[in-house]
């Protein structure tokens, strides 16, 4: 019955055209400001080659009503043709039988976009794996170990840009006796994650980072050096103010730009808050990485294509797939979205500082072995170990919970959820 | 034919409603509870797996946390709904002035969705922008009012939330209640000489027993189900002090990916709610049927 009405639904939406040619049916939560504006982009680009582009937007959660919303036309047996997955989930996905790999490896093959990605990130969208065909394509990286800093305040208290985490919190600490918030922050649990992986890979370094959150090690997970991350967590937990507990980010990250707070460290979507007060990159604010040895966190948005025998939906999707990775697409695209492309030969001319050093930041952590996912944003783990991770971070950071008890309780939550 | 038909009509219309109900209800109940008896994660299966979710469930530290504040949350809601309740019932019900305006004012928030109380009171509780504020700006430094973000105290936010948006339901239980009962049973007693305090503590509230019995069940179900007033006031936090059962499910099937678990988990919640339903049905059902 369920699948019944949601066939009717579908149906209603989707009979009334009938024209032959590539035809797509995309299921995404770029509804508003830039996304929406960039999406358009690749919407004319699909019309130009003569497809038929049918919208599903779902809005809502940050991506949650779109979740529920994908997986009701799956269980029905009527999946889209595309939708916005990202990381190991593309994996579960396809394990689950719904991905459809025939179709899209043979745009990767003809483009060769083994070339144009860094290996990493290619193999995400590689079913069967990491290591069979592709079956998703990526259209930006976004990079999570930033931190925004008003460049007024630091300036007037005398701080320049740290670079370890001790000049860190000395800044900090600084800015505290002076009597500015040093450090602006939403007490969210995602938050308190994304912090988080930034002090692990800073503090615990590259390797550690792989070992522990990648490839969850138990020795690597209750070791002295978890204890550690977690002592900078209180520490920076001591460095908020009263009010971060359920703040969200764009919130905080409007204390930086009013002077309110010295920095925080989010994803380079705060960028846009600062693009939107009118802030320019270098004179109002500074973009840095957090301290790391060249290490960088990404996290990459892709789409998913599903089966689908409608040989002109098949059309629809290897086009899409193709002006996906296109270069004109990638860039507009993440000149709207603060991120950087996926793929690595697009000019950076058009884009801002911020973008150039990420763009530049990248190669090198590339070479260096440097380039680690983000778990807090479901690069690096699925749903349920991010959660399990996520829960006792967030827990820890908001209770007085002793950095050994947290290491332990981080061992114990991941064995749990293995 | 006629005859069948003015026989049998009611039955034909109501058939739709039953049929529907019957599926979209008891039918997606059963399929949830198949549901939590399978190894389901990302997307349902439908091959048996025993009670393997119910284990990991009772074993799980934010299911345990969630359903610690659901008992303190459902006690406290329902003693402070019920005795503010009453309290506002038995003034209103002293012939006062405007009584059709105050009666308005104390249901009003009843109109309200949670969100938006939810959300007023996350601006009101919040230290930095809210009641504290405000104490520490007319010149008390030392006032404090941080339970919002105290991880210890962050429930009770939620209680003063709830109470304050279905106090009022509760007092219109009450007064319509009071106003049911015979004038000549307060003057009876009135002139025995008992006193106001008297005739309602030992005569009026006695006879109230099944509007007690009426608001206890509508807010324990409301407090089983509460997910709205939660997501708008804390979303499960100071880190995960706050989740609730329905706050659980929802963030288990949807973020977690593990939709067994979090089938197991609405079962558990379904058979809280059938605790408190059934007998109040069955006591309901057996008094028409005494009748």
């Amino acid at each position: 019955m369920k699948k019944l009405i949601i066939a009717l639904i579908t149906l209603a939406f989707t009979s009334t055209s009938s024209i032959a040619g590539p035809k797509i049916e995309v299921l995404h939560w770029w509804t508003s400001g830039g996304e929406a504006a960039a999406l358009k982009v690749l919407k004319d680009d699909f019309a130009a080659n003569g497809g038929e582009w049918m919208d599903m937007p779902v809005t809502g959660g940050g991506g949650d009503a779109a979740n529920v919303a994908l997986k009701a036309r799956i269980v029905a047996g009527d999946p889209p043709s595309a939708s916005q997955i990202k990381g190991p989930t593309i994996q579960e996905y396809d394990q689950e039988g719904v991905v459809a790999p025939y179709n899209i490896d043979e745009v990767a093959k003809s483009e060769g976009w083994d070339n144009l990605l860094d290996p990493m990130i290619a193999a995400i969208h590689k079913c069967e794996n990491n290591s069979g065909p592709y079956c998703a394509a990526p259209v930006n990286i976004h990079r999570i170990d930033w931190m925004w800093a008003n460049k007024a305040v630091f300036d007037s208290n005398g701080i320049s840009v740290p670079t370890t985490w001790d000049e860190l919190n000395a800044a900090a600490e600084k800015l505290q006796a002076a009597g500015i918030i040093p450090f602006a922050h939403g007490g969210q649990a995602w938050q308190d994650a994304t912090v988080f992986e930034a002090v692990a890979m800073g503090i615990g370094g590259n390797n550690y980072y792989k070992n522990c959150y990648v490839d969850l090690k138990e020795s690597c997970l209750r070791s002295d050096t978890t204890v550690k991350v977690f002592d900078q967590m209180r520490k920076l937990q001591g460095f908020t103010d009263e009010g971060s507990p359920g703040r969200d980010w764009n919130v905080a990250t409007g204390m930086v730009i009013e002077g309110k707070a010295g920095f925080q460290i989010m994803g380079d979507w705060a960028k846009g808050e600062f693009t939107a007060a009118g802030k320019v990159p270098g004179k109002d604010y500074y973009c840095a990485a957090t301290p790391s040895n060249n290490g960088y966190l990404y996290n990459v948005d892709s789409f998913i294509f599903y089966k689908s025998s409608d040989p002109d939906k098949q059309a629809g999707q290897k086009l899409l797939a193709k002006l996906m990775m296109g270069k004109n697409f990638q860039k507009v695209f993440n000149l709207y979205k603060g991120s950087i492309p996926a793929r690595l030969d697009v000019s950076m001319d058009e884009f801002d500082k911020c973008a150039k050093t990420s763009n530049a930041d990248i190669k090198t952590a590339g070479a260096s072995g440097g380039l680690v996912p983000s778990f807090a944003h479901g690069m690096a783990q699925g749903n349920t170990m991010k959660a399990a991770l996520q829960d006792i971070i967030t827990e820890h950071f908001n209770s007085d919970m002793s950095s050994v008890d947290a290491a332990n309780a981080l061992a114990d939550s991941v064995l749990a959820n293995m | 034919m006629f005859r069948w038909l003015e026989k049998n009509l009611p039955k034909i219309v109501m058939a739709p409603a039953v049929g529907l109900i019957g599926w979209f209800v008891y039918g997606f109940v059963l399929w949830t509870l198949y549901i939590s008896f399978t190894n389901s994660k990302i997307l349902p299966k439908y091959e048996l797996w025993g009670f393997g979710q119910y284990e990991k469930l009772w074993a799980s530290r934010k299911w345990l946390i969630a359903v610690d504040n659901l008992l303190i949350f459902t006690a406290l809601f329902l003693i402070f709904c019920v005795v503010i309740g009453i309290i506002l019932a038995i003034f209103l019900d002293q012939k006062i002035r405007a009584e059709g305006l105050l009666r308005t004012i104390y249901l009003y928030p009843m109109a309200l969705s949670f969100i938006v109380t939810g959300t007023a009171w996350k601006w009101i509780l919040n230290p930095t922008l809210g009641i504290q504020k405000m104490f520490r700006d007319w010149g008390f430094e030392n006032f404090t009012f941080d339970w919002l973000v105290d991880r210890e105290m962050a429930i009770y936010t939620i209680v003063i939330a709830g109470v304050w948006q279905s106090a009022g339901f509760v007092m219109a239980l009450f007064l319509a209640g009071l106003r049911s009962v015979e004038d000549e049973i307060v003057k009876a007693a009135k002139i025995d000489g008992a006193s106001l305090f008297t005739v309602y503590w030992k005569i009026l509230l006695p006879m109230m027993r099944p509007v007690f019995f009426t608001s206890f069940v509508i807010l324990v179900h409301i407090s089983i189900k509460s997910y709205d007033l939660i997501v708008a006031l804390t979303q499960g936090g100071p880190g995960i002090s706050t989740t609730m059962p329905a706050l659980y499910m929802t963030q288990t099937a949807f973020h977690k990916s593990q939709v067994g678990l979090s089938a197991a988990s609405a079962m558990m919640m379904f058979m809280a709610v059938a605790a408190v339903i059934i007998p109040y049905l069955y006591s309901e059902l057996r008094r028409e049927n005494a009748r």
